[in-house]
Formats: structure tokens, C-alpha cells, sequence
């Protein structure tokens, strides 16, 4: 039994991951392109220059197929709450609808008007209303990834509610707390602007493979010179964003930091991991060393979640200890995960008997069974574990998921900065001029690098966080509905077999589009 | 005043409607002159189609609404789920 219901978690976790997945190949590209020709078309309408009016076009093609094959793909998630994750979407109440509703309302509203006046209205409105619509269009595909955002960022830190025994559900007492909390700033401001990231990548790989082939030189260094500046201003903030993000973790969900780092004990002036390979056969139970080799920074973890060098960054096996070292150096207790799974069935016994009180009109024991529930409601979740050990992430995956992304990222910086000094200063790059049609095939390899970039900081944030689907509260194996593993798997393959037309759909059609498109002589004929 | 009044509200009419024609005419044009945008429509509307008719009428039902009609009934329901057999 214990089996098969195992087995129904890693189904319909591997579905949503699947979904997801493919929903997050269609989404960044339209945040990020929409940006770049938004610019490309206030460029045109300064200069009236007709050249600024083919390159738009180009890449608003590009932006509208990837925009009508990814849209709506977003919705099967929420079939999935529906149906595969019931449970949790009883509990998580208003706080997950209202900030969905209010996604689908802008997303409906204003994506689908402004973006009808950007594909249809070139001829039918004037030039300032159609850039005014473009730049809804890339602020609205925005506004709608902020209210996701949110809605994920409550999961991660679940504030701004109070729980119902009655009812079951979460009440939502602020608003702003749920839609302004730091987890869902970061979130956002980092997610967004990893995906201006993304579009310059793709902007400035299209660009590599039409040079390449010698065409359309004069518009691919206009597209080069805007995707590369959105890149640069993307790639920056996104690592300050990253690191504003590494704070609120440390604060709200120390494990994931740890497990990001492959930490089982920390300290104080901790370092941070560079590059690494874990020992596989390290487990909080034994004393193995964690790393089989590693090349640390010092002091490095402890800046990135405290901004303090000699702040204390606690490890995996002090998480569980419940170990803490305060600012003297001396080792202090906080609260164990033997204590929280202890609180943690003490909140879910009390929420069996209130349900018997409730049927008895017993008002007395509702109130002296709610108190219980709300002095360890926090721990919740933890009520599910048999051992401390079933709350640490899977180790591997979240440490070399990080890695892989910041690195990937400082890629990205240089190559970027890289591309920026070839567009303006094509002179320091004469004597490397028989090695140019390497640096197109690079340029072309950073496009899929990049996907794969933005790829790994979900799985940093989700896997991370495992395994919860609401943080301390709410352990995947409760969330989902009481269905076969054989539903699960049908539904699985079938998103499988759906999301990957769709897929193979969207980057034929681009292909295409590029490979007509690039033939043309885009100075004259854009239309 | 009566004539005026009645003028005033017919102008309006026409106005409005004069309005409605031109986004009609806008968005009808506009798929009219749609090259590639013809492939993407038929895509979406397929893609539609498999999602809301077929995959959600027939793999995905609200879970909850087949166990308990109620609220009452849904909270119920999830309390057992989520204190026993956990």
C-alpha cells in the first residue's frame, strides 16, 4: 500500500514537472522577445527609419508563433490542481485562486486586445497607439507571470493567512502580505528578468545563424546591438536579483540552501562551492566527507544568505539537530525536526478530534483543540514524517541544478559582454577574424545553454523545496487526490505525446519562418 | 427638447455601433491577411479542442465534486484525507 501510494506521488509529481516544463520552454521567450521588440519598435518610431520597421517585424513573427503555441498551455497545471492535487487545493483556499483569477483576467483582458492591435493594426492605427500596444503587450505577458509568481512564492513561504479547522482551508487576512511578500518579489523580479536573458540568447542566435549564411547583415546587427544590451541589463540584474533571492531562502527554507550547497554541517565564515563533485555515498546518517572534490570561496555562503562573512549558515545535519550558532560563537538549540514532527502530530491529532467536535457541537473542545492547532500549526506538516530524514530534498539533483545555472550564468555575463565589445569595438577582434564562424556556432550554442540555464532554476526552486508542496505545512504524499498510479501515468503520457507536437510544432514553424524570412532582403521588403 | 434628445440618443447609436464595426472589421481583416497566422490558428483552436474537450472532459473532473457535493462535505472528505491513512 505504502508502495503504491509512493508510487502515485512520483506520478503526479512527474506530471506537473512535465507540464511545467514544457509550459516554461514557450513562457520566457515571449517575456523576453516582447521586451526586445518593444525597444526595436520605439526605435523605428523615433527615427521613422523603415529598416527599425523590418526588424520589428521579424521578431514580432517569431514572438507571435511562440505566443500562440505556448498559449494556454499554462492551463493544464491548474487541471492538474483539480484532479491529481485535490487535497491541496482545498487547503490552500482563496490564496491560490485570487491571484490566478486575477492573472486570467490581464492575461485575457489585455494580452489578447493589445496583441491583436500589434499583429493587425500596423496599417489600421496610428504609430504611437501601436508602440503603446506592443509595450502592453511585453508589460501584460509580465503582469500575468507576476500573479503565477505569487501564487508559487506562497507555496515556497505561505504568509498573509489563517488556517480554518472548520472549513479546512486557508483564509487569506492580507493580501499584500501574499502579493508583496520577498519571496514573491524575488521571485518575479528573477524570473522575469532571467527571461530578457533568454530572448536576447535567442535574438542573438538567430542573428549568428543568418550571418552565418550571409544574409541580412545590416538587420542583424541592429538585432544584435538591442538583444545584447536587453541581455546585459538582464543577466546583471538577474544575479542581483539571484542573490536577494539566496536571502530570502537562508531565511524562510534553510534546507534548500543547504541542499543547494551539498552542506550537511555548517559554521559560521562559511564557504561557498565553486565547482564540485558530491560523494555519493554521503547521507545524514553517516560521516563520509560531503564533496569527493571541491574548489571553495571562502566566506562565500555566508555573504550570499546573510550578507555578513561571519554570518552562520547551518547544514543539513544541523537543520535536523536543530543547531544553531549565535553571534558570541556559541552553539545554541533551536527547534529540531524530531520536535517539529512531535508539534506536527500533535496539529494533526488535534484536527481529527476537531472534526469530532464539530459533529458533537461540542464548542468547548473546538476551542481548546483549536488552540492546539494554532500553537503548532507551523509544523503541520512535518506530522506526516516518520523520520527528520524524509524532509532533506534529493541532495544530487539541487546541488548540481545550482551549480549549473550559476555557472551557466557567468557564461552568459561574459559571453554577453563579449558580443557587446565585438558590436562596438569590431577592431580589437581583427587578428581572431578566422575564428569568427566559430563564435556563430557558439552563439547559437548559448541559445539551448540558456533554456537549459532557466531550466535548472526551477529545478533549484521546486526540487529544492521537496518535500513540501507548502512549505512545513502540506507534504506532497497528503496533497495529491486518492487516484490510481494507472490514471496518473495515462494522463502523464498523454501530456507527453501532446506537449511534444506541440513542441516539435513551435520550433518547425520558427525554423521555417527564420529560414524564409532571412532570404528576403529585409531592408525592402518586410511585409 | 424631446427631438433633441432623441437625435442626441441615435448619434450615440451609431456612434457606438459605428464603433463595434470598425474592431469587427479589424479583427476580420486582420485574419483575412494573415499568412503564417492561418497555420497558428488551426493550431490553437486544435490544440484548444484536446485540452478542454477531450483531456479535461474526460481525465480530468474536479476531484472533490465527485466525493462530496458540499463544502461541508469537500472539508469533511479532506480532514479524513489528511489524518488518516497518511
Amino acid at each position: 500500500m505504502t508502495q503504491l501510494l509512493l508510487n502515485v506521488v512520483d506520478w503526479s509529481r512527474a506530471q506537473f514537472a512535465l507540464t511545467a516544463c514544457y509550459h516554461w520552454l514557450f513562457v520566457p521567450l515571449t517575456l523576453g522577445l516582447g521586451v526586445i521588440i518593444a525597444i526595436m519598435e520605439t526605435m523605428y518610431y523615433r527615427t521613422r527609419d523603415e529598416k527599425w520597421l523590418a526588424t520589428t517585424k521579424l521578431w514580432m513573427t517569431l514572438f507571435g508563433v511562440n505566443f500562440a503555441i505556448g498559449v494556454a498551455t499554462g492551463i493544464i497545471l491548474e487541471f492538474e490542481f483539480g484532479t491529481n492535487w485535490s487535497n491541496y487545493s482545498w487547503f490552500v483556499g482563496d490564496i491560490f485562486g485570487a491571484p490566478l483569477a486575477i492573472e486570467g483576467i490581464l492575461a485575457f483582458f489585455m494580452e489578447s486586445t493589445f496583441i491583436a492591435v500589434m499583429f493587425f493594426g500596423w496599417k489600421k492605427v496610428s504609430p504611437r497607439f501601436h508602440l503603446a500596444a506592443t509595450w502592453l503587450t511585453a508589460i501584460g505577458a509580465s503582469l500575468s507571470a507576476l500573479w503565477i509568481l505569487v501564487a508559487n512564492a506562497w507555496m515556497q513561504y505561505p504568509t498573509g493567512v489563517t488556517f480554518n479547522p472548520e472549513t479546512m482551508r486557508n483564509e487569506m487576512t492580507s493580501f499584500l502580505d501574499v502579493a508583496l511578500s520577498p519571496m514573491a518579489i524575488n521571485k518575479f523580479f528573477h524570473t522575469v528578468l532571467s527571461a530578457w536573458v533568454l530572448g536576447s540568447a535567442f535574438v542573438i542566435g538567430v542573428s549568428a545563424w543568418m550571418l552565418l549564411r550571409g544574409r541580412n547583415r545590416d538587420h542583424c546587427l541592429r538585432s544584435l546591438k538591442i538583444a545584447t544590451w536587453v541581455g546585459i541589463a538582464g543577466i546583471v540584474l538577474t544575479m542581483v536579483t539571484g542573490h536577494s533571492s539566496a536571502v530570502t531562502v537562508a531565511e524562510h527554507q534553510p534546507m534548500k540552501l543547504a541542499a543547494m550547497e551539498g552542506l550537511y554541517d555548517g559554521g559560521r565564515d562559511q564557504a561557498i562551492v565553486a565547482f564540485g563533485v558530491l560523494n555519493p555515498e554521503k547521507t545524514v546518517d553517516n560521516d563520509e566527507n560531503p564533496y569527493l572534490f571541491d574548489f571553495s570561496i571562502p566566506y562565500g555562503l555566508s555573504v550570499l544568505a546573510a550578507n555578513d562573512p561571519h554570518s552562520f549558515v547551518p547544514g543539513i545535519n544541523d537543520l535536523i539537530a536543530g543547531r544553531s550558532i549565535n553571534e558570541a560563537g556559541d552553539t545554541v538549540s533551536t527547534i529540531s525536526y524530531a520536535e517539529r514532527i512531535e508539534r506536527g502530530k500533535l496539529a494533526k491529532e488535534a484536527l481529527a478530534q476537531y472534526g469530532e467536535a464539530l459533529q458533537s457541537e461540542n464548542t468547548a473542545r473546538q476551542a481548546e483543540l483549536r488552540k492546539i492547532i494554532d500553537d503548532n500549526f507551523n509544523h503541520l506538516g512535518y506530522g506526516y514524517l516518520e523520520r527528520p530524514e524524509e524532509a532533506v530534498p534529493n541532495v544530487p539533483l539541487t546541488f548540481y541544478s545550482f551549480h549549473f545555472m550559476v555557472a551557466a550564468g557567468g557564461y552568459l555575463l561574459v559571453f554577453l559582454f563579449v558580443v557587446l565589445a565585438m558590436l562596438y569595438k569590431p577592431q580589437w577582434f581583427k587578428r581572431l577574424r578566422k575564428l569568427e564562424k566559430w563564435g556563430y556556432y557558439l552563439a547559437i550554442l548559448t541559445v539551448p545553454i540558456t533554456y537549459l540555464c532557466s531550466m535548472s532554476g526551477w529545478i533549484v526552486a521546486e526540487v529544492g523545496r521537496q518535500p513540501w508542496t507548502i512549505q512545513d505545512l502540506m507534504p506532497n504524499k497528503v496533497a495529491i487526490s486518492d487516484l490510481s498510479v494507472g490514471y496518473v501515468q495515462t494522463t502523464f503520457w498523454i501530456f507527453a505525446v501532446v506537449f511534444t507536437a506541440l513542441l516539435i510544432a513551435d520550433i518547425s514553424i520558427i525554423c521555417r519562418q527564420i529560414a524564409k524570412k532571412s532570404k528576403l532582403d529585409l531592408e525592402k521588403d518586410h511585409d | 427638447m424631446h427631438n433633441e434628445t432623441a437625435i442626441q440618443n441615435m448619434t450615440e447609436t451609431a456612434t457606438r455601433g459605428s464603433l463595434f464595426r470598425r474592431v469587427w472589421n479589424f479583427y476580420i481583416e486582420g485574419f483575412k491577411a494573415m499568412t503564417v497566422g492561418k497555420t497558428l490558428w488551426a493550431i490553437i483552436f486544435i490544440k484548444l479542442f484536446i485540452f478542454f474537450v477531450v483531456i479535461k472532459m474526460l481525465f480530468f473532473p474536479n476531484f472533490l465534486a465527485s466525493q462530496a457535493s458540499s463544502d461541508e462535505g469537500k472539508a469533511q472528505y479532506v480532514r479524513h484525507q489528511l489524518t488518516n491513512n497518511k
